[in-house]
């Protein structure tokens, strides 16, 4: 399947690939009423069926995986190395003059080249150099579409006789079947340890150019963020200092807002809905709470800009406060909103896990249902919670849409709430949305953030995780 | 005696404290309800603020007014030829009705003004409407057409009439108060809005591209994360014997579930888009980001609708002879397919609402066209909220709205629907 739908993108048409996966579906149900009938006909026909080590069916399955593996894997990687390669070729076509360009402007000219050969707009008049060089990839592309088609079915049909040919009575089929299924799943299962490589090694290699232009302590434990670079040596205000201080601090600060909402009102409405409310309450209140934890957060985001920050902004002015139409409390407010289910999910979780005996024990001794709460149950499951906790903080700092609609660009190194300040979030999209060169300081940059938010919110979370699983084999 | 004594004077003691004790219990049993009160103040002010913002949204002004097809102006020559007919001059046609009620306006910067009550969309329509049907040439129609949307805020009361005549729009006001007196200017359904593609001006904007773009998405994904959810849970629940290889597994799946979701989109990037030179803004990429992204949560829903499978139905699939793929193929896993169709709904509302790591990889262009396939250039519902939040113009705030109210009524579905199946299908065992 992945291989189908990465295989798509051929040459900006899907036609072609589609054309090629159904012939390839057509291919594998004949492969599999070959290989059906060819194991009947071994063993001698239905009435001696008994002679085959499988069930028919099993054969037919073995010719089929035979012609569409193959031949998927080989699409998936031809979608997959196709334009890098035909890109390769078409610069090393290119006149001497354009192969010693730096390596943004060759950029370019591939775009231009790509552009033309699709028959796009360019952003410049083509050169004659370029004009060729797009007749150039056009014909490539039109071999390859066509090699492409002739290798993928040769394949699945070299495949399916080649397995067709081993087919005999004593032939283990269901062994080899399920023996390939086997390999599938694990093939499935691995994806999540592939996908943690591709997060490390992509924000890795990019974070390890960008600390060749810029030295790394410079980044951890520099005061200053403005990743503007001059243009021209006299530009005014675009030194290009990257120093990652003021937007952690601005993360930390908007974040420990967020707690300070999120974390009272959490875990007492968890307490209340564990130990004192009706089931009907209970029953209403739970899933109301808990609809926060599903709204999107652009929705937050909206809903911080739109009407949290002027509501804010009004009732500090009424006090006399000044406070920025982009304010840390604004964002740190409803980012407390969109994680209270978080808290007391959890919280409500571990609160239940405490054994009934603990009460019993406690009331029993002659103290009130509040002061069991505070003495015997938070206590028992304050590690659970600190997990709970841990997990919203990471959330906290990970999040996105609230605080690019509502909180600021400019980096501030302030602990004054109702000043603006931004987050690394903030930075990584401000730095990579919109046009880019890939080389550029600036955009390597938004890497190397990534870098430290992910070791950031990897670390809370193997702590979370490792606090609340300690706590869970106390009482099992 | 003394024993009496301590006895009695504990009793007093306890006694003394209790109304102190009682008083605590209470307020602590109030804010355990200030804090429940709190939370579902915020549910509703969030819904209450979203949807007093947005539903006007789904009605627009629109303008009646007295079109006359001239045939001086559409085709002067008389040859009905639909080149001729496309390329005619439109925007006289709705402007002259205009020009024929206010006949006092005079100046070019007023009249640009009158015109400037309809929407560049009027022409539009009239225009296709003539090539529909070519014999309104010379007959005079009274039409609906579309109101510019400072006409539409105005009407709607965003702005209030006093704040428009404040800023200039002294004379709007006065025109659109004529056009009301007479009964010219009403309401219609919006349906624009749902069938459009994004637009620079509010009046002509709608979500249909960027629904279609998330339809797109959401294909590529559900089609990628489910199967190799399933598989993935499968092999970990049935197959896998505890070794240092699933050991990782389990801890990758566990950390990807709480990895903030800008980082795929750096993933995205900086693999699909720039290694293997996948298109950017295309659906195909987004999809295959939020595919890696709701994974983890399929995966544990899979892996929980497999273990409340009981044993037992493994164990008579096995004593009769099935090998262990079919025990897992024939009798567990239809029995756990309900909990993890569950799960998967529930990962694709997730992946509904997801909007930053779709960022990253170019899904934020203004894109007027509706995408007709996984390698066009789309947005998606999400972002476009996101694109018209950032919007200066105020139309703009309750389209905005509106969109989140179709968003979240989307969200509301799905999870009605995994709700239903799990009340359904769940077994008791």
């Amino acid at each position: 399947m992945a291989a189908a739908i990465s295989g798509l993108q051929s040459d900006g048409k899907s036609m072609h690939t589609s054309v090629i996966l159904i012939v390839l579906l057509m291919l594998m149900a004949v492969a599999y009423q070959l290989g059906k009938r060819r194991a009947l006909h071994t063993a001698g026909g239905t009435h001696a069926i008994h002679k085959l080590h499988s069930l028919s069916s099993y054969y037919g399955l073995y010719v089929m995986l035979w012609a569409a593996l193959p031949s998927l894997l080989a699409l998936l990687l031809w979608g997959l190395f196709q334009e890098p390669i035909l890109t390769k070729l078409v610069v090393s076509g290119l006149p001497p003059e354009m192969r010693s360009l730096s390596d943004a402007e060759l950029g370019l000219v591939i775009n231009d080249v790509r552009n033309l050969a699709a028959g796009n707009i360019t952003s410049s008049e083509p050169g004659p150099a370029v004009q060729a060089a797009a007749a150039h990839l056009k014909s490539l592309h039109g071999m390859a579409a066509l090699a492409k088609g002739v290798v993928i079915l040769a394949l699945s049909v070299m495949g399916a006789i080649l397995a067709w040919r081993t087919i005999a009575p004593q032939m283990r089929a269901r062994n080899k079947v399920e023996w390939i299924v086997r390999g599938l799943l694990i093939l499935s299962a691995s994806v999540a340890i592939l996908t943690t490589i591709g997060i490390v090694m992509s924000v890795l290699f990019e974070s390890l150019r960008f600390f060749q232009k810029i030295p790394v302590t410079d980044f951890l434990f520099g005061l200053e963020w403005s990743p503007q670079i001059a243009i021209r040596s006299d530009q005014v205000g675009a030194s290009g200092a990257f120093g990652a201080i003021p937007l952690l601090a601005g993360t930390l600060l908007i974040s420990a807002i967020a707690l300070m909402v999120a974390v009272p009102v959490g875990f007492m409405s968890a307490i209340y809905l564990s130990e004192y409310a009706t089931p009907r309450l209970r029953a209403f209140a739970k899933p109301v709470i808990e609809v926060l934890a599903g709204i999107p957060t652009v929705v937050y985001g909206f809903f911080a800009a739109l009407t949290v920050a002027p509501a804010v902004r009004g009732f500090g002015e009424s006090l006399g406060l000044d406070v920025s139409s982009e304010s840390a409390l604004a964002a740190g407010l409803v980012m407390g909103i969109m994680i209270i289910p978080f808290v007391s999910s959890l919280s409500d979780d571990v609160i239940n896990a405490v054994p009934q005996a603990m009460r019993d024990a406690s009331y029993g001794l002659g103290a009130t249902q509040s002061e069991t709460i505070r003495q015997v149950i938070v206590p028992a499951a304050l590690p659970g919670i600190m997990g709970g906790v841990l997990l919203a903080a990471s959330r906290a700092i990970g999040e996105t849409m609230i605080v690019v609609m509502a909180a600021g660009l400019s980096a501030n190194l302030t602990a004054n709430p109702l000043e603006a300040v931004t987050t690394v979030t903030v930075q990584i999209v401000t730095l990579l949305v919109g046009d880019q060169e890939f080389d550029s300081a600036k955009t390597l940059a938004a890497f190397a953030l990534g870098l430290l938010l992910f070791a950031i919110t990897l670390g809370l979370n193997i702590l979370a995780l490792h606090i609340v699983r300690k706590y869970r084999e106390q009482y099992e | 005696m003394s024993n009496e004594q301590t006895k009695s004077r504990t009793y007093d003691l306890v006694q003394a404290s209790l109304e102190r004790r009682y008083a605590k219990e209470r307020r602590f049993r109030l804010m355990g309800l200030g804090a429940i009160g709190l939370g579902l103040l915020f549910v509703s002010v969030l819904f209450v603020s979203i949807i007093s913002n947005g539903y006007t949204a789904f009605v627009q002004t629109h303008i009646r007014l007295p079109v006359s097809f001239d045939a001086s102006i559409i085709d002067p020559q008389g040859t009905r030829d639909p080149e001729v007919l496309r390329n005619a001059d439109y925007r006289r046609v709705v402007r002259q009705p205009l020009r024929e009620m206010f006949p006092g306006v005079k100046g070019r910067r007023d009249k640009r003004k009158l015109y400037r009550l309809l929407s560049g969309e009027a022409a539009r329509e009239v225009a296709a409407m003539v090539l529909d049907d070519p014999s309104l040439i010379g007959q005079t129609r009274e039409l609906w057409l579309l109101a510019d949307d400072s006409v539409d805020m105005i009407i709607k009361g965003h702005i209030t009439r006093e704040a428009a005549i404040a800023n200039g729009g002294g004379k709007l006001v006065a025109w659109l108060e004529q056009l009301e007196r007479e009964g010219r200017i009403g309401k219609e359904f919006n349906a624009t809005f749902f069938t459009a593609g994004d637009s620079r001006e509010p009046e002509q904007a709608g979500i249909g591209g960027a629904v279609a773009g998330s339809f797109y998405t959401l294909l590529v994904t559900l089609l990628l994360s489910f199967p190799i959810g399933v598989a993935a849970a499968v092999y970990l629940e049935e197959f896998s014997v505890q070794n240092r290889f699933t050991d990782l597994i389990e801890v990758n799946i566990n950390n990807l579930a709480a990895v903030p979701s800008i980082v795929f989109g750096l993933l995205g990037l900086a693999i699909f888009i720039n290694l293997f030179g996948l298109p950017r803004s295309a659906p195909l990429v987004g999809g295959l980001v939020l595919t890696l992204m709701t994974l983890p949560t399929i995966i544990i829903a899979s892996r929980a609708a497999l273990k409340s499978v009981p044993p037992s139905i493994r164990e008579a699939a096995l004593g009769i002879g099935a090998s262990k793929m079919q025990t897992v193929t024939h009798h567990v896993l239809p029995l756990a397919m309900p909990g993890m169709f569950t799960g998967a709904i529930i990962g694709m509302a997730q992946a509904l609402g997801e909007t930053a790591p779709l960022l990253m990889i170019g899904m934020v262009a203004f894109i007027v066209d509706i995408p007709g396939g996984p390698l066009d250039p789309a947005t998606v519902l999400p972002v476009q909220i996101y694109l018209w939040a950032d919007s200066p113009e105020r139309a703009f705030v309750e389209r905005t709205s509106a969109a989140i109210m179709v968003l979240l009524a989307f969200l509301i579905a799905m999870n009605a629907i995994a709700v239903i199946l799990r009340r359904r299908f769940e077994r008791r065992w």
